[in-house]
């Protein structure tokens, strides 16, 4: 059994359908990303698995315990950085550390983390005083200072600058090797392509692509780009409904065709056929970036409107 | 629910809460000021005052300033009751920091303890500043009975800090919190006997005040300073009020 399994899960905020009927799974040592746009519903699912929200039907089992239920037990075992969440304004960044430090049996060395943080400088200074990316770098150090078995992180570098990011990466790494369980609410494809074993895709509500990052891709129509320079002049229209393609554009001279494999022999053969070369042809594997729009738009064309609202943001200012 | 108490862990979510708690309240000058030190300041400029410290025959043969100061004692209760416990409560409610402990091994509860915690202990020290001056500064003999008036000091205190309960479990945000304090701040402090004493109001009047949790609680003290056990019906006012409103307020209290 999964170290996390969420089923079913459904939470509504008034007449907007935040989760619906969401499936996940995490097993004990993954990095697992959580993807989705704003209002997909990413964060309602981070809170019931933390077990700050009671959704309204399914079933999240973390370990055995059901977090909104088993407050002890899970909160020994879980460390959590919110996107909405705050620390008294008078307190230092050190002694927010070691405050949440002190409730747990084994904690990290609250400084040797501070420092890992880059938060050295600012350990003295009051939560209010700090900036907004030290902030967020706190509410990091908070959610691992108890040497947690799984750890949830909600946007772990939004605000953060690229060097504070790549450290706070390093930092993700460092902690999944040390076995701790990863599950990671991102927007950023670089983040998730970086850190991630596994990604879910959420949209709407709903899991639109589960699998490694590799897998996600490969799993799209438009999992191939190629581009090159036609030639002779392309008849328009020429490239226009071959089996396995995508997308046609135009970019300067150049020519870029998305679509699967088939798709891309298919685009070889019309050449031929049309008697034009491709010169400077390259072929490569669609980003996640690519796969993850694809699977986004076809999802917002796809559902009703309620749930392309941005829920997240209702949901949290509901709270 | 799962108990899994661990006992060989060095985790002590309460008593990391309650340090940490304990370094914020100290960083509260305002509050410390109103609730440690104006009891005490009120009642000696009212000592300064020519007359003030004389017995007076209309006083039942006391001085004004031995009437006031239980009344001073109720402030310093007032004050952490009714102003500085709701406004900490309701501004980490605001803040979201109720939901951040909620993640961790300590509960809200072990907030809202330490609230209770600090706040009596600062009372109690206001009390023992106001009593101290009030015998060494003003010549005002320390009440006689001593165990009477603890009694129903604690249960006034118990009222009112259950009061700010209700006010911070209740208050949507900061800014009604406070407006809220306020409004029941002055009740507190007329019933209290603060603009003037409960035992020289007259007829239908003192018979409502003494009804109210203040009013009991001054009357009780006023006669424990005089030597007399407080009358049962004083101290069973008090002690209603003050499992009634800890009742309601742990009942309304809303976490988020």
């Amino acid at each position: 059994m999964a170290l996390i399994e969420v089923r079913g899960l459904r939470k509504t905020y008034g007449r907007t359908v935040a989760v619906d009927s969401l499936d996940l799974d995490v097993d004990e040592g993954q990095v697992v990303g959580v993807l989705g746009p704003n209002g997909a519903g990413k964060t309602t699912t981070v809170e019931c698995v933390a077990g700050l929200t009671r959704p309204d039907a399914g079933t999240v089992s973390l370990a055995g315990h059901v977090p909104w239920r088993d407050r002890g037990p899970v909160t020994r075992l879980l460390g959590v950085q919110l996107q909405s969440s705050g620390l008294p304004a008078k307190l230092t960044a050190r002694e927010a550390v070691q405050m949440v430090a002190a409730c747990h049996d084994d904690p990290v060395d609250p400084d040797e983390l501070v420092d890992r943080l880059g938060l050295g400088p600012v350990a003295g200074t009051r939560y209010a005083k700090l900036s907004g990316g030290q902030q967020q770098r706190l509410a990091i150090a908070t959610a691992l200072v108890g040497r947690p078995r799984v750890v949830l992180l909600d946007e772990l570098t939004t605000g953060l600058d690229p060097e504070a990011r790549r450290r706070t990466w390093d930092l993700v790494r460092d902690v999944r090797d040390a076995g701790t369980t990863v599950v990671l609410v991102t927007h950023l494809m670089e983040e998730a392509q970086q850190l991630c074993d596994r990604i879910t895709v959420v949209a709407g509500g709903r899991v639109v692509a589960e699998g490694t990052p590799d897998e996600v891709v490969a799993g799209r129509s438009a999992a191939t780009t190629m581009s090159f320079l036609p030639t002779a002049a392309l008849p328009s229209g020429a490239l226009d409904g071959l089996p396995g393609v995508v997308g046609v554009r135009r970019a300067g001279d150049r020519v870029e065709v998305t679509g699967s494999d088939d798709g891309v022999r298919a685009v070889l053969r019309a050449l031929t056929a049309h008697g034009v070369e491709p010169a400077g042809l390259r072929v490569a594997a669609s980003t996640l970036d690519e796969a993850y729009l694809e699977l986004v738009r076809t999802t917002s064309l796809s559902t009703a409107p309620a749930s392309t609202a941005p829920v997240s943001t209702v949901a949290e200012e509901s709270r | 629910m799962t108990t899994a108490v661990r006992t060989t862990g060095r985790a002590r979510p309460g008593r990391a809460v309650l340090a940490a708690e304990t370094r914020l309240f100290l960083r509260e000058p305002g509050s410390l000021f109103w609730v440690l030190a104006f009891p005490t300041l009120l009642l000696v400029v009212l000592g300064l005052v020519p007359g003030m410290t004389q017995p007076d025959d209309d006083l039942g043969g006391r001085s004004f300033v031995e009437l006031y100061v239980p009344v001073s004692c109720l402030l310093a209760a007032i004050m952490a009751g009714a102003m500085a416990l709701p406004t900490v409560v309701a501004t980490y409610r605001e803040q979201r920091i109720l939901r951040r402990i909620a993640t961790t091994p300590a509960r809200a509860g072990h907030v809202l303890g330490a609230q209770v915690v600090l706040h009596g202990t600062a009372v109690a020290l206001s009390v023992v500043v106001v009593l101290a001056c009030a015998r060494l500064v003003l010549g005002v003999a320390l009440p006689a009975q001593l165990a009477g008036w603890g009694l129903a000091f604690l249960l006034a205190l118990v009222a009112v800090l259950a009061v700010g309960g209700l006010v911070a479990g209740t208050a949507p945000s900061v800014r009604i919190a406070t407006a809220l304090g306020t409004a029941v701040f002055f009740p507190l402090m007329f019933t209290a006997g603060v603009w003037f004493p409960v035992s020289g109001m007259g007829g239908a009047l003192r018979d409502v005040v003494a009804a109210t949790p203040l009013g009991a609680a001054a009357l009780a003290l006023e006669q424990a300073q005089a030597g007399v056990w407080p009358d049962a019906v004083h101290l069973l006012v008090v002690a209603a009020w003050a499992v009634g409103l800890t009742a309601v307020a742990v009942r309304c209290f809303r976490w988020q």
